[in-house]
């Protein structure tokens, strides 16, 4: 037993050495999130985002500081908790003081929770952890932490613009609510039910319910409850092929109305659901992708395209993520000080190249910015998703969305 | 009342589609005692090479091509596979297929990637059949119930009235004395798996375009299937055939109907708690039957093992 | 190997202790001390941590699977329940300051385990085989899918989380540092391990072993069969319970993860891998497949391919599992034959290990050409840097990988050979 440990440890050791003495003035950026597993596809994608926006942001222009790069470490955290904790450790080691993660609201809870002792315990290794998708409410409400920083909108928040656009809309008399049961869905269902009672209390909550998260084989039954209920739009949460099957099932039993979604878009969803979900698939998301916002925004895509043909840029928030973090060093005037840097990403403001504003709100961390709500079709599209020919239009903007929203974060800072 | 006779149909075909890979499951576990964790996979493969296929020759040649691939592809597990475990004991040989169904996920991943396919129904059978009261049916499901139906008819047919079936049915049961009468036992074992497999496979071909093709469907489908042939009695085709299709009409039905535990709760005489948020129970008061539709399967299985372990129709422990 | 053979072999030699049967346990004992002077780093220790605990884990998973021939489904939900009992006293102690010290905390872990398990096992083991099996799977799922139904108490996607610095410290050790952990981690498993030892030499643990083998005729020596299957499987769910508690510790968090099938299957896959025939094999099983998973991920993506193959050739060639593999060696090795074994040892196993990368390699490079970025033609594998694109290092590859297999087909009788040489008695080989 013991030879075998030793040599494995040996293993381990060499790698953590190896990687910290090859590249001592890099600025590392780990990124945690899950690269084989079933959600693997849509991991692999974040960090050809990461990467590309690395390179084309920072590292292309001379890098921050006096000429530091930005590196991207890839961890897979197979979306488990305990995995991810393994992998910032071995991350810490090797010398990276940011942390990037958004596949699952889990492993960041379990993240933000661990790099709250961490670097209370080891006052010489701080980090910082840069969500750019966890979008559970908590983590900058109840379990918000002054290590975090959310550059994606959170639930509540894409909710609260969701049910503008919807209240908006005079023919919507009746909504059907169904999510996967877990904290995410049900902070959705609750979000769109407090909503739309504050903003169209003449709406009609016809359905509002929870199935298992993952474990749903034919969404057949649900769909005709919902034809059933004679329902004018859909609000979901579910991901992944809870969505799919969803989506599929809810237009094929005959429902024509919207259906507002929260990540009904690329990873093969887009491209499976085709011409069968052509104006009915709509979607809330930060950034715009078609027709592209700037200039720069277009020869950003192109090039990813270049570089990636099988990509798709689905979380435009990344960039902003690589560009903030290059501003706030540049302003810290450091890049190993993460108190510092965190306290120029506070309030920083940004001008993103999809077309809009960013604010990174100081009391809570969480970043204020344009929604979009977009329409799944294969008109006028500029960039489409997964190579299928379709991909999705900005329908409405909902300006510096959750602007005025309150959080219940009471942030301890570091003295 | 309407709703009632939609869910009925969508359960039947839910029930017929899992009848499709619990029967060769059945036939395989009660003959080999082995409880084949890769049956699932095998549906999977049967969907990916169906869609493969359907690229380059449409959906009815994979319909016809891809279940006889994965049919051979099962055998040949069998034979340098599976036999050389046999050897060993059940145990290595359920951990072989564990281990094979781990693997086949991964070579999925490996040669399709890790996203959903794009593999859709026939042009030609993309219509509404007929609606029950606003409830549109479509012509695919109509389909996917034929297709079963017929391949019931046609195994019963081969288990019962034909020689080889005699030899299957007489090898489920004394195995030993078969062989001593001169039949080649592990050739029929062989075929069974064979069979088996491929019956995995059709089942692969025509859900994937409706239920969604992707490399999680395994695993979605493994563990219900073995629910299902354990309920329903090992060896027994008409208890899988119940099983399955009790299985499909309790999910359709208990995803269908709001039923809160709230209200059963408050029938039975309990008084709801003023403040949810600070009750212990809060999750009991808060649960409906939809969000535990699908693990009524296992409590059914849990039950019938502790009260009568040889399932429905079995005759034997399973 | 027969079957019989296989598990004949748990059966160890009767005697007191000596110093034969005390010195692994001495030098496991030393090793573990001092390990953590040799690799400093907080990784490699975290990784250790995650080792020690998923031994102690695998170790009560094979006091069923080996020891009793019960094949479970669904063991993570002991670990499991375990760890959230844990983490909820840790919040409990934190609220109320009690008097809690955190080393004894695995205990409590350890008795929820065993609560449930009486639970379960009450009506689990009347019966052993298919119908044991099929309840562990039912009962496992059905307290996975109450993970995330029953949030009061499991918390849903998020978990619960605690702070293990609560309490007063212990002797001085507040267990802010991972190495303090360590050491906690590290006198926890040899107790358990030692324990679970003993356990397997009781008259009870003895007779798991008839009962594995032979269940009517351990009825006939007076032994209930239902009653020895339910007192291991209490006995393992108590063990499993403990590493829930380390891991409560460890990771201060608790998560529907650790009562998932997949958590459940693999612990059944470290087992085995293993070698569930020896006690010490799901150690050897825990070590490498903790390993696998977190450095091998760190180098390759397709690591669970890799992975899915190993543990298929390991069950198709060596249903000992690894320990299997290693005490095939002990007849050689007792009769002083083993220096026999090495040289065709090295002259079958280098060029097979070559077969082996030179494939992997292989695979690697189809990976890379289909789903490189456009430009980055470029990989890196074993140290070299190529281009994937161009038909040179394919060529050589190949070429490396079936001259490899080549050699090792052909050195392979000579192996066979030495092995039956060095297995023969003196006197007794031609």
């Amino acid at each position: 037993m013991g030879n075998t440990t030793s040599f494995g440890v040996t293993a381990v050791l060499a790698l953590s050495v190896s990687a910290t003495a090859a590249f001592a003035d890099n600025v590392k950026i780990a990124f945690i999130d899950p690269l084989s597993g079933p959600f693997a596809s849509t991991g692999t994608n974040g960090l050809h985002q990461f990467e590309f926006a690395a390179e084309a942001l920072v590292n292309d222009k001379g890098g921050v500081l006096d000429g530091d790069m930005f590196e991207i470490l890839a961890f897979d955290n197979k979306t488990s908790p305990k995995e991810s904790l393994i992998q910032l450790q071995v991350a810490i080691d090797q010398g990276a003081r940011y942390i990037v993660q958004g596949n699952g609201s889990g492993p960041a809870h379990a993240l933000t929770d661990a790099i709250k002792k961490h670097n209370k315990r080891n006052p010489d290794s701080q980090v910082l952890f840069l969500n750019y998708a966890a979008v559970d409410p908590a983590l900058t409400n109840e379990k918000c932490s002054f290590w975090h920083f959310r550059f994606d909108a959170n639930a509540d928040i894409k909710m609260d613009a969701l049910t503008d656009v919807i209240a908006a809309n005079e023919d919507v008399q009746k909504v059907y609510v169904i999510g996967q049961d877990y904290s995410f869905g049900k902070s959705v269902a609750e979000a769109a039910v407090a909503n739309l009672a504050e903003k169209r209390p003449d709406i009609e909550i016809v359905g509002n319910e929870l199935h298992p998260i993952g474990k749903v084989k034919d969404f057949t039954p649900y769909a005709r409850k919902i034809v059933a209920a004679e329902t004018d739009a859909v609000i979901t949460g579910n991901w992944g092929s809870d969505m799919l099957g969803l989506g599929k099932a809810i237009i094929e039993n005959g429902f024509t109305g919207p259906i507002y979604t929260y990540y009904a878009a690329g990873s093969g969803i887009t491209g499976a659901f085709g011409e069968t979900g052509k104006g009915t698939i709509r979607l809330i998301a930060e950034g715009q992708i078609n027709p592209p916002a700037t200039d720069e925004a277009t020869a950003y895509y192109e090039a990813f395209r270049a570089k990636y043909p099988e990509g798709n840029i689905d979380q435009p928030r990344i960039s902003n993520v690589i560009a903030m973090l290059a501003a706030a060093i540049e302003e810290a005037g450091t890049a190993t000080d993460v108190v510092a840097v965190a306290n120029a990403l506070e309030g920083a403001e940004f001008d993103s190249m999809w077309g809009s504003k960013i604010i990174m709100r100081p009391n809570d961390h969480q970043a204020i910015q344009n929604m979009h709500i977009a329409v799944h079709t294969d008109d006028g599209i500029t960039f489409d998703y997964d190579n299928s020919g379709f991909g999705v239009v900005t329908e409405s903007e909902i300006e510096m969305a959750g602007m005025d929203s309150t959080s219940t974060c009471d942030m301890k800072r570091p003295k | 009342m309407d709703l009632i006779l939609v869910n009925l149909i969508d359960g039947l075909v839910t029930g017929l589609l899992l009848f499709m890979l619990s029967a060769g499951l059945t036939l395989i576990f009660s003959m080999m005692g082995v409880l084949n964790f890769a049956h699932a996979s095998f549906y999977m493969l049967g969907a990916y090479f169906a869609y493969q296929i359907s690229l380059f020759m449409g959906f009815w040649m994979g319909l016809l091509i891809a279940p006889v691939i994965v049919g051979l592809a099962g055998a040949g597990i069998e034979r340098y596979g599976l036999r050389r475990v046999h050897q060993y004991g059940h145990v290595p040989e359920l951990i072989f297929t564990f281990g094979l169904a781990l693997l086949i996920e991964e070579i999925v991943q490996f040669i399709w990637g890790k996203n959903q396919m794009p593999y859709s129904p026939p042009e030609i059978l993309q219509f509404t059949l007929f609606s029950i009261a606003g409830n549109a049916i479509p012509a695919y499901k109509i389909f996917m119930l034929c297709m079963s139906m017929g391949i019931f008819i046609a195994l019963l047919y081969v288990l019962t009235r034909t020689r080889v079936g005699m030899v299957i049915q007489a090898a489920l049961s004394y195995p030993k004395t078969v062989e001593a009468l001169g039949h080649n036992v592990p050739l029929v074992f062989m075929g069974v798996f064979g069979v088996g497999t491929a019956l995995a496979g059709v089942a692969g071909v025509i859900a994937g375009p409706v239920l969604g093709t992707f490399p999680g469907m395994a695993f979605l489908l493994g563990s219900i299937v073995f629910v299902t042939i354990v309920i329903g009695g090992l060896g027994s085709l008409w208890g899988a055939l119940v099983a399955s299709l009790l299985i499909g009409w309790i999910t359709t039905f208990a995803a269908s109907y709001n039923v809160a535990m709230a209200d059963i709760l408050v029938a039975v005489g309990f008084e709801k708690p003023a403040d949810l948020s600070e009750s212990a129970l809060r999750d009991l008061w808060s649960l409906t039957l939809p969000q535990i539709g699908p693990i009524l399967p296992y409590l059914l299985m849990v039950l019938i093992l502790v009260f009568r372990p040889y399932g429905l129709f079995g005759k034997r422990d399973v | 190997m027969n079957r019989q053979a296989v598990q004949n072999q748990t059966t160890a030699p009767q005697g007191g202790v000596t110093l034969a049967t005390a010195l692994p346990w001495i030098i496991s004992t030393i090793v573990l001390l001092f390990i953590p002077l040799v690799f400093t780093s907080n990784s490699a220790i975290t990784i250790m941590n995650q080792m020690a605990i998923t031994i102690i884990f695998a170790l009560a998973y094979n006091m069923l699977l080996g020891q009793g021939g019960m094949l479970s489904f669904g063991h993570a939900i002991y670990m499991g329940f375990g760890g959230f009992v844990s983490v909820h006293v840790i919040n409990y102690v934190e609220d109320y300051s009690l008097p809690l010290p955190l080393p004894v905390l695995p205990l409590l872990g350890g008795l929820a385990g065993l609560a449930l398990a009486i639970l379960i096992g009450s009506f689990s083991t009347r019966k052993a085989g298919t119908v044991f099996a099929m309840i562990s799977l039912g009962v496992g799922e059905l307290i996975a899918a109450c993970s995330v139904i029953i949030v009061v108490f499991f918390g849903g996607e998020e978990g619960v989380s605690g702070d293990r610095t609560y309490g007063l410290p212990v002797f001085g050790i507040e267990f802010l540092q991972q190495i303090e952990v360590y050491y906690l981690i590290v006198f926890w498993l040899l107790l358990s391990a030692l324990l679970m030892y003993l356990f397997s030499r009781t008259p009870v643990g003895r007779m798991a072993n008839a009962v594995r083998d032979n269940p009517e005729r351990a009825e006939f020596l007076g032994y209930s069969a239902r009653w020895v299957r339910f007192f291991s499987f209490c006995a393992s769910g108590f063990f499993c319970g403990i590493a829930g508690g380390l891991f409560a510790i460890n990771y201060e968090i608790l998560t529907e993860e650790n009562l998932n099938l997949v958590q459940s299957g693999s612990i059944l896959l470290i087992t085995f891998l293993g070698g569930v025939g020896f006690f010490f094999g799901p150690i050897i099983g825990a070590i490498v497949f903790t390993l696998l998973s977190t450095v091998l991920s760190l180098q390759t993506d397709l690591w669970q391919l890799y992975v899915g193959a190993l543990f298929l050739a390991a069950v198709m060639y060596f249903p000992g599992g690894l320990a299997g593999v290693i005490m095939m060696h002990w007849p050689a090795f007792k009769m002083g034959n083993i220096r026999l074994l090495i040289g065709p040892y090295i002259k079958t196993f280098t060029p097979c290990l070559v077969g082996i990368l030179g494939t992997a390699a292989l695979i690697e490079m189809t990976f890379h050409f289909r789903h490189a970025a456009i430009g980055d033609e470029e990989m890196t594998l074993f140290w070299t840097t190529f281009n994937s694109h161009s038909v040179l290092p394919w060529l050589l590859v190949v070429a490396v990988t079936a001259a490899a297999f080549w050699l090792t087909r052909r050195n392979l009788p000579e192996m066979v050979a030495a092995w039956h040489t060095a297995n023969s008695l003196p006197g007794v080989s031609k």
